[in-house]
């Protein structure tokens, strides 16, 4: 029996169709990421999994039971919010405690609960503090803690990483990570962080305008993605995509400046206006399929961003050696047949061609 | 920057010290009154400003009343504290409540013809008690609660104000709370015993403050709603005791009860400032 499910759920404001059909399986104990830019709708799915807003169409499914018409205490959930939400002026105990008082726990269970999350999250020293006088780390914490006590089936997190600073964020993440291979207990997990996404999610469901675009394991989404959207959302520097037409031979793609010398024909191809997807570490310098104009060097290190352009479109380039080239010189570049992309450019759909 | 400049420090102290000195010198004066004899307070012109040596009898006579040194009989001022007391408690405790809740109605719940009753409450703002005055009496009395503590205090207790100071500090209480509260299963009432009305214990105190002297000053409503000597409040009876004409006037016991009428609004505010102070430096977050 899945842990979650979402069968084809659709949410409407009024006449505005906000999503528009989203179906999935979740299995106990997995954590999936939803991740999107904002206002892709992400949250409100969320929240409709929570039972904080109403559901337009379809159904979504809780531990085996449909819990479309269920308040969010019935549905055996817990929500960490980005916000934290803790009570400010009741103490760390209280605020985790709260929810089981109100179930009408013992005393003693209760305190036994508390005390174990506080241990799990490192807050025993806290517990008789106000929210006032905690760090956003502690206060996130707190907030963890007080899901975790009431040992739901579903974890659901609302961004509860973008309120902090980029160091602390970085900490949190491998946190959680610890958490959920401790308590393996299943999560749906919102950010709009697509980095978040990459490290915690054992499945990601990429979101876009109310869509999911993809659902698959972060290696699925990265090395191939479905959509033109999911291709550049997920990695960083974005993936290049290059529009054009591919000869009637197959062996060139031409565009509207230039044209790229392909290693393979493919009759699928020729003849076809694509585009073309190309991750900027796959870009090799000094390859011979074609030259593009160097506009940016940025080096951040241990590696180098080169930003350059191919007519009217521009393009960047990874590569960790040193880069002599100066601005405005041409760049000699090449890749795989492994490395190509291809997607339809009126349906953004991949091609398997 | 501030400027230190010498000369204006001192222009400051003095003007503040003015100030206080206009504010304080009356209830300087009626406290020294007080103080001293009738006798004294009639013969010696100007009156002495240095603290007479009758003060346990004059507020003993005032309290409890008795025979005075002119033989004239003064009503005990003890009860009329007391009414005061209850009148303005009661109007203060009530207000608040009925505001509290009315206020998280509003704010919380959606029902048919919200928009309308809160635009019903705001019109109530231009309505002083003194336009509605006569409507009210025949209504209270037709109900018998003259001469009550209900006559006294029911037509008085709802207030608009307090509901529109609780109703802005409900629309700053973030909506993620209340989800928190729905998720841990908090339904509304509890939600509002547990986590709104803990958080708006500044406002309470404010608000307390404001509705007791409001409560205990109030000298039109009772004046028309009480003609039984008991049920006077104590700003009554202060006027009572000043009659004109031929009458002569215990000067000293006047005095005295309108320095008990002073102590207890003056109390409340101090002991709520402390309240407010704390309420002030615990920022909520």
């Amino acid at each position: 029996m899945a842990a979650v499910e979402l069968r084809s759920v659709k949410k409407n404001f009024g006449k505005v169709a906000v999503i528009h059909g989203v179906s999935t399986v979740i299995d106990k104990g997995e954590f999936v990421v939803i991740v999107g830019p904002s206002g892709c709708g992400k949250s409100t799915l969320l929240r409709m999994v929570a039972g904080l807003e109403e559901i337009s169409e379809g159904e979504v499914v809780i531990g085996g039971r449909v819990v479309n018409g269920l308040e969010p205490k019935d549905r055996d959930i817990a929500m960490v919010f980005q916000n934290y939400a803790l009570y400010p002026h009741m103490r760390v105990y209280d605020n985790m405690a709260y929810g089981l008082r109100i179930r009408g726990l013992s005393k003693d269970d209760i305190d036994r609960r508390v005390r174990e999350a506080a241990k799990i999250l490192e807050l025993d020293a806290l517990l008789d503090r106000k929210p006032r006088q905690l760090s956003g780390g502690q206060r996130q914490r707190v907030a963890m803690g007080r899901a975790i006590v009431r040992h739901p089936q579903v974890f659901l997190f609302d961004e509860p990483l973008s309120n902090l600073d980029a160091k602390l964020r970085v900490q949190m993440r491998l946190e959680l990570q610890k958490l959920h291979r401790r308590l393996g207990v299943t999560s749906l997990y919102v950010t709009h962080d697509q980095v978040e996404a990459m490290t915690l999610g054992q499945r990601i469901i990429v979101m876009n305008a109310g869509r999911a675009e993809q659902i698959g394991t972060p290696a699925e989404v990265y090395h191939r993605p479905a959509t033109t959207f999911v291709a550049s959302f997920i990695g960083s520097p974005p993936m290049n995509l290059l529009r054009g037409r591919v000869s009637a031979d197959g062996t060139q793609f031409r565009t509207d400046s230039g044209s790229i010398n392909l290693r393979q024909a493919r009759a699928a191809r020729a003849g076809r206006e694509l585009l073309l997807g190309l991750r900027p570490e796959a870009l090799d310098i000094g390859g011979t399929q074609f030259a593009a104009e160097i506009e940016m060097i940025e080096s951040l290190g241990a590696d180098h961003l080169i930003h350059a352009r191919l007519g009217m479109q521009s393009l960047v380039a990874r590569t960790a050696d040193e880069i002599k080239l100066a601005l405005g010189a041409s760049l000699a570049l090449g890749f795989s047949a492994d490395a190509e992309h291809w997607f339809d450019p009126q349906t953004t759909q991949r091609l398997e061609i | 920057m501030i400027e230190r400049r010498p000369a204006l420090t001192v222009l400051s102290h003095l003007v503040l010290a003015l100030g206080v000195l206009v504010v304080m010198f009356p209830v300087y004066v009626t406290f020294i009154a007080s103080t001293q004899t009738s006798q004294q307070i009639i013969t010696q012109v100007p009156m002495s400003l240095a603290p007479g040596s009758n003060m346990l009898e004059t507020y003993r006579v005032a309290l409890f009343g008795g025979e005075t040194t002119y033989g004239s009989k003064v009503p005990p001022v003890a009860s009329m504290l007391w009414v005061s007391f209850v009148t303005a408690m009661t109007i203060a405790i009530g207000k608040i409540a009925i505001s509290l809740l009315s206020a998280f109605a509003f704010v919380y719940f959606r029902f048919p013809g919200r928009s309308l009753c809160f635009w019903m409450i705001f019109v109530t703002l231009m309505l002083p008690v003194e336009v509605r005055i006569s409507p009210t009496y025949a209504v209270v009395s037709n109900l018998g609660m003259l001469n009550t503590y209900a006559g006294l205090t029911v037509p008085l207790i709802a207030s608009a104000t307090a509901t529109f100071l609780f109703r802005q500090f409900f629309l700053t209480v973030p909506d993620e709370l209340v989800e928190a509260a729905r998720i841990d299963g908090a339904g509304p009432m509890r939600f509002f015993k547990d986590v709104l009305v803990p958080l708006s214990m500044t406002s309470v105190a404010a608000l307390f403050v404001i509705q007791f002297i409001y409560g205990w000053n109030q000298y039109l409503w009772p004046l028309l709603v009480t003609t039984d000597e008991s049920m006077a409040p104590v700003v009554m009876g202060i006027k009572r005791m000043i009659s004109g004409g031929d009458a002569q006037n215990e000067w000293n016991v006047v005095m005295a009860t309108a320095i008990l009428a002073m102590l207890p609004p003056a109390a409340v505010v101090l002991l709520m400032q402390r309240w407010f102070v704390k309420g002030l430096v615990d920022a909520e977050k």
